[in-house]
């Protein structure tokens, strides 16, 4: 429709890349319809669009790892074809991947220079790659030491090497594909910092991101895909929040409110919960109580490393605690086995989804019915039948982008996958349900679909619902409740009346704006 | 949503082009293929006759890549298949010829079927040991079955001092007769051998598609932390194939024993090669999660039918070991051709 609008003659900044009439078609899915783009010289240009809209997609074709069913990239006004990701690096663009690519073997150092080591005559220079990993560990202002092993670091941090990876190629394109999504405020902050360091030497950039204020914030100029098709183009002074979702979806969504849900007795009691450091030293949930009753929502809300993610590990029963004990209805559960635990009624929505949520072999539908093989199973055998069934109703229930569940897995869009695993623990028809980071890659759409679902599960069926955020907005919208976590401890508690900033200074957070 | 010009899903249907049909049916055609050959080189090769005999042979590489395939899907590698097939003849064998209570002064002739069960259950064992070090100790498949490998050999060396026991009859005075049914008789002209592989075959089959057990495998294998979150017995899984291995290796062993109407104790040497390349070749990722039982099934077929063909044709042995050798990678090739297609 509005495509003349991206040559349009007269926008600010050379153009450094673009992309014309790329269309890209995985058999009968077109990812992409025909999409022009612009990269800007020293600018930040956003892309924008719901999940499954193409933008990866996109990304992939001009960071040379995918290859466009037709149309062009043009470098410097030149038509360039990339034969893979190492071609388009030599010719200075680099990519931080939405699914994060690291060796979760190697160290953080070998991490950032794999395949692209720095040699001397003598072997390679560990030394210059750890200084500079040192150097580069100091401007993302991150305390992580260049020898740990990458699967020893949180999520985040594992976020914050791949940034470093792409900072490290020094090119002069940039793009990231949500670098953003598994970081706290403070460290999207850095990251700014960065970014803006960056384009003042004439880096250009590309953004994805579906924290869109967040994105505001640092875009130049923001792209609205839609179903494989640019459906608006404008520089920032044009834009505000509701012209992208108003573009984005079609409508302004809002993250819901507390349902007025009959509260029961507590579902989920957590007492005086003690996890260990796995390094051994301290604990990183430190005799912490919460208690959640059915048909209550708590939010818990915290900094990276503020214990969360393992307080629900050790709920769901991934991890051993050292102390205390975990109830549901009253009963402890501490020595039932994961399967026991989601028999009862526990289930636990995992914060990396391609490593704890997702078997990569299987196929949507497979995969969306795993955690309720008993509910399909007659006798001795499943039923394909009931299966479908429960398929279906998941698919509906949280809005995956398929047709009908029969694709490979690895085929839907990061933001499809993320609702996959949803839809997996939510088809065990839970009593308490935890969710870490659940809004992780998901656009507005789809995050207020799953919020209505969980309030709508909360006040009919009495579920408990405990979710973690690092988005202080996702914390005021259907939680009954807002626990604040630092350093394994619980540091205040709010209901749903409390400020943003209120909650970010219990956090330990430094408020800005 | 992104446009879906058509309502079939993506997998199958009328836009599989040929390329595909072939490189997704391949062991089919390689198996048709080899077929056609060696029917034409030589007049023996195509009779009915001469199938059975080739499918009693692949009867017992069969039911070893049946039990692989198990372990393979769960993303391991049990390397002690081949000893264990030797080991379950020679105990077989040992309880055959009786078994001496010196404390009672008298040798006792279990009957046939007691044989049979005491064997299997010796498989399972062996498996149950593979599977616990490697579920409960965290020892590598491949580390923990290679030993398994040798201790499971030395036994049956030891248990029979290097010697083979021939003889395996029984004697109908003793009521232990009818040892080697397993081997020599047939069932409306099918060998007994091919009808237990594909009565295992079917099980397992079934097992696979239509069982929580199967998803569970599938699961597990392709990604073992998020399976265990979603609620799947890894642990119980991982033992369980293991010991559904062993048994499988321990039905080998009696219907190669059968067959035999002898056991040695270096029977089934290199056997788990011969497995792991049926299953690799039946379409199977070694990385565990992909690959089914049809697929192990013509693996095991186009190994035994060429194999047996180049026999016929008098092609020497270690032309043999060429041409198999080939086969093997080529499949492997063709893997990776199916599961290495990346976006691009
Ligand atoms: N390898 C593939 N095979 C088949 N379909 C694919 C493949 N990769 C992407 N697609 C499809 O292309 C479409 C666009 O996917 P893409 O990953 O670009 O979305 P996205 O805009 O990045 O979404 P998200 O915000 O969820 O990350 C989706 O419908 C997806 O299912
Ligand atoms: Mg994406």
């Amino acid at each position: 429709m509005t495509v003349q609008q991206a040559i349009r003659p007269g926008a600010t900044g050379e153009v450094v890349m673009s992309a014309r009439h790329v269309a890209k078609h995985y058999g009968a899915v077109k990812a992409l319809k025909g999409v022009n783009f612009d990269i800007h010289r020293g600018q930040v240009t956003t892309l924008f669009g719901e999940n499954g809209a193409g933008k990866s997609t996109l990304m992939k074709i001009l960071s040379g790892i995918v290859t466009p069913t037709s149309g062009q990239i043009l470098l410097d006004g030149q038509p360039v074809t990339f034969s893979g990701a190492n071609d388009a690096l030599a010719q200075g663009i680099s990519i931080i991947h939405q699914e994060l690519a690291l060796a979760p073997n190697l160290n953080v150092r070998d991490n950032i220079f794999m395949g692209r080591e720095i040699r001397t005559a003598r072997g390679v220079d560990f030394a210059e790659e750890e200084r500079v990993t040192r150097a580069l560990m100091e401007e993302l202002e991150e305390d992580i030491d260049p020898l740990t092993p990458v699967e020893e670091l949180r999520l985040g941090q594992q976020q914050i090497v791949e940034i470093a990876r792409a900072l490290q190629a020094r090119s002069r394109i940039l793009i990231m594909d949500e670098p953003t999504s598994a970081l706290s405020a403070s460290e999207v902050e850095v990251l700014f910092k960065v970014i803006n360091d960056l384009t003042a030497k004439g880096v250009s950039i590309v953004y994805i991101s579906h924290h869109l204020e967040e994105a505001l914030e640092v875009t130049d100029h923001a792209v609205v895909l839609r179903d494989g098709e640019m459906t608006a183009w404008a520089p920032r002074a044009e834009i505000d929040l509701e012209w992208i979702v108003r573009n984005m979806v079609g409508e302004n969504f809002d993250l819901g409110s507390p349902p007025e849900s009959e509260m029961g007795a507590p579902a989920l009691s957590i007492e005086e919960l003690c996890v260990p450091d796995p390094s051994g030293h301290g604990l990183v949930v430190d005799h912490m109580s919460l208690s959640v009753k059915a048909g209550e929502i708590v939010c818990i809300y915290g900094l990276m490393g503020a214990g969360r993610t393992e307080m629900m590990e050790c709920a769901a029963g991934r991890l051993a605690a050292s102390g205390g004990a975990v109830r549901l209805h009253g009963q402890d559960v501490s020595r039932l086995s994961i399967a026991q635990r989601i028999e009862a009624g526990l289930v636990l929505v995992p914060e990396d989804r391609q490593r704890d949520g997702l078997v990569q072999t299987m196929t949507v539908g497979q995969n969306l019915s795993l955690a309720s093989i008993g509910a399909f199973t007659r006798g001795l055998f499943t039923s394909r039948k009931a299966e479908r069934a429960v398929i279906e109703t998941s698919i509906r229930e949280v809005t995956v982008k398929t047709d009908g569940g029969g694709a490979m897995i690895g085929s839907l869009s990061g933001g499809n996958q993320q609702k996959v695993v949803i839809g997996k623990m939510l088809a065990t028809r839970p009593e308490v349900i935890l969710l870490d980071e659940p809004s992780r890659g998901i656009d507005i759409g789809a995050k207020a679909e799953v919020f209505k679902l969980l309030a709508e599960t909360a006040k009919q069926r009495g579920l408990a619902v405990v979710y973690t955020t690092s988005e202080v907005g996702e914390c005021l919208s259907i939680a009954h409740r807002i626990v604040v976590m630092h350093r394994g401890r619980i540091a205040a508690e709010f209901d749903h009346t409390a400020t943003k900033e209120q909650i970010m200074a219990a956090s330990g957070e430094a408020v800005h704006h | 949503m992104a446009d879906i010009t058509t309502s079939k899903p993506t997998t199958g249907g009328s836009s599989m082009n040929i390329g595909k049909i072939l490189l997704e049916g391949r062991a089919f055609f390689a198996l048709v293929a080899i077929i056609i050959v060696f029917s034409i080189l030589s007049p023996v090769y195509f009779s009915v006759g001469n199938f059975l005999i080739m499918s009693s042979h692949v009867a017992i590489f069969g039911l070893l890549a049946i039990g692989m395939l198990l372990v393979i899907l769960n993303g391991g590698i049990d390397l002690s298949v081949g000893s264990t097939l030797g080991l379950s003849g020679v105990v077989a064998g040992y309880l055959m010829q009786g078994v001496e209570i010196p404390a009672a002064g008298v040798i006792l002739y279990p009957p046939v079927w007691a044989v049979v069960l005491l064997t299997i259950c010796l498989g399972a064992f062996v498996g149950a040991i593979n599977g616990v070090l490697i579920a409960f100790f965290n020892v590598p498949a491949f580390v923990a079955t290679l030993g398994m490998l040798y201790v499971a050999r030395g036994v049956a060396l030891l248990m029979t001092n290097g010697l083979t026991y021939n003889n395996l009859g029984g004697d109908a005075a003793l009521g232990n007769t009818g040892f080697d049914w397993l081997g020599f008789n047939r069932i409306g002209g099918v060998p007994i051998g091919v009808i237990v592989l594909a009565l295992v075959a079917l099980t397992v089959g079934l097992v696979l598609a239509r069982t929580a057990f199967g998803r569970w495998l599938y699961a597990s294998g392709g990604n073992e932390r998020a399976a265990e979150l979603s609620g799947v017995p890894t642990r119980k899984v991982k033992v369980s194939v293991y010991v559904l291995s062993g048994i499988c290796a321990a039905i080998a062993g009696l219907v190669l024993s059968s067959q035999l109407t002898s056991a040695g104790p270096t029977a089934g040497t290199t056997y788990e090669l011969t497995a792991i390349a049926a299953v690799v070749i039946g379409g199977a990722a070694l990385t565990g999660g992909r690959g089914n039982v049809r697929g192990t099934m013509l693996g095991a077929f186009v190994i035994g039918f060429l194999s047996d063909g180049l026999v016929i044709i008098g092609v020497s042995a270690y032309w043999q070991t060429v041409f198999t050798g080939a086969v093997i990678v080529l499949a492997v090739l063709l893997n990776s051709l199916q599961y290495g297609r990346t976006g691009r």
